[in-house]
């Protein structure tokens, strides 16, 4: 390969170590500020100020809902640690025991009061039928 | 023989000429494949057992998301192939591709939107791979109009290549933010590593749809990089005989 190219590589190859070692110092320097939610076990660990909202998210404990008039209550749980939920509200369709759930709202003593809940869903796809079959 | 044929079809000539060859059995395979791959997923497929029906819109935005990426890292290696060997089709591509890519990536955030509110209760939320994508389709935007501030062509060729060389990490951090951070976003069901987390009967006519999808856009980049030749070669004797 002739000089000039294998320069002109050179460069090329400068500018992408430069920003790639750029975009990474920002990356790790704002890490977990990019985190979406925070897990019960996160949140636990840290001092939040009550009156500013967060997300948690995790899953929703099996056998924990309960149900008065508009109002809902849940557990949120990431196996460790778990948080009880208030909301008062509609709760999208996805939203029942054990799957994913996003909350956004208040963490005032070791609960969360509830503006917003949003359902998770994982990257499994089966048709119904199958269900049964891989959980045994 | 390798070389030869690489300096033949980097010619704007003869690459324009061969596009027109094979154009319409491009276009003609890749409808086929899209419009049926979609029926099977829209008609023929199960339901899945968590989202019901509102899983099969994953046949426009798996297929638009992926292509949206996969169009910024071929601007990129054109990019890199132009600023090395000065090659001028390739810049041609560059500029022909950034709309193409801004269009897909487009669909795929409106697509993602509309999934979004019967599952997961919401149409916009601002997690690492709802906002990468965002970034995205900004840079796009950006890198047309950036391209389109210049008189001078080659100013703009040289410089826009740099500039989606620089851009070009956003796309490993669109890839891999579902796994770096929390995200409402679902991580990554089909990957190169793991057996596809989606059952087989949704999974072929996904496969199908990417493929499909792919054909359609590489038709309009095609059109697209035509129009290029067109406009910047325009002062060719043989462009005159051709139009």
């Amino acid at each position: 390969m002739n000089p000039i190219r294998k320069k002109r590589i050179y460069s090329i190859l400068f500018v992408l170590l430069f920003s790639v070692s750029g975009i990474s110092l920002i990356l790790y320097s704002l890490n977990s500020n990019l985190d979406y939610f925070f897990t019960p076990t996160e949140l636990k660990k840290q001092n939040i100020p009550s009156d500013k909202r967060i997300k948690l998210g995790g899953m929703v404990l099996k056998g924990s809902v309960e149900r008065e008039a508009s109002e809902i209550s849940f557990v949120v749980t990431d196996y460790e640690n778990s948080l009880r939920v208030i909301y008062d509200g509609i709760v999208p369709d996805l939203f029942k025991e054990e799957s994913g759930v996003v909350v956004l709202g208040f963490y005032r003593d070791d609960m969360i009061y509830a503006e917003e809940v949003l359902a998770k869903h994982d990257e499994n796809y089966m048709p119904p039928n199958l269900d049964i079959k891989n959980d045994s | 023989m390798i070389k030869k044929f690489i300096h033949q079809f980097a010619s704007p000539k003869t690459y324009l000429f061969q596009v027109n060859k094979f154009y319409n059995y491009i276009f003609f395979i890749s409808v086929f494949i899209y419009i049926s791959s979609i029926t099977w997923g829209l008609l023929f497929t199960p339901e899945d057992f968590v989202q019901g029906n509102s899983f099969r819109i994953i046949y426009l935005h798996v297929p638009a998301s992926f292509i949206s990426q996969s169009l910024y890292a071929a601007m990129a290696v054109s990019s890199i192939v132009y600023l090395v060997w000065r090659v001028k089709l390739a810049a041609y591509l560059v500029i022909a591709i950034a709309p193409i890519g801004a269009m897909t990536t487009f669909i795929a955030l409106i697509s993602g939107s509309i999934w979004g509110i019967p599952t997961w209760g919401t149409w916009w939320q601002w997690d690492a791979r709802i906002t990468s994508t965002l970034i995205l389709f900004i840079m796009y935007l950006g890198l047309i109009s950036f391209h389109n501030s210049f008189s001078n062509y080659e100013k703009a060729d040289k410089l826009l290549s740099w500039l989606v060389i620089v851009g070009a990490v956003n796309i490993p951090i669109i890839k891999k933010s579902v796994d770096w951070w929390s995200t409402l976003h679902q991580s990554a069901s089909i990957t190169l590593t793991n057996k596809p987390s989606i059952d087989p009967s949704m999974l072929y006519p996904l496969i199908g749809s990417i493929i499909g999808f792919f054909g359609l856009i590489l038709c309009l980049v095609l059109l697209s990089s035509k129009n290029q030749i067109l406009i910047r070669e325009k002062t060719k004797s043989w462009i005159k005989d051709y139009v």
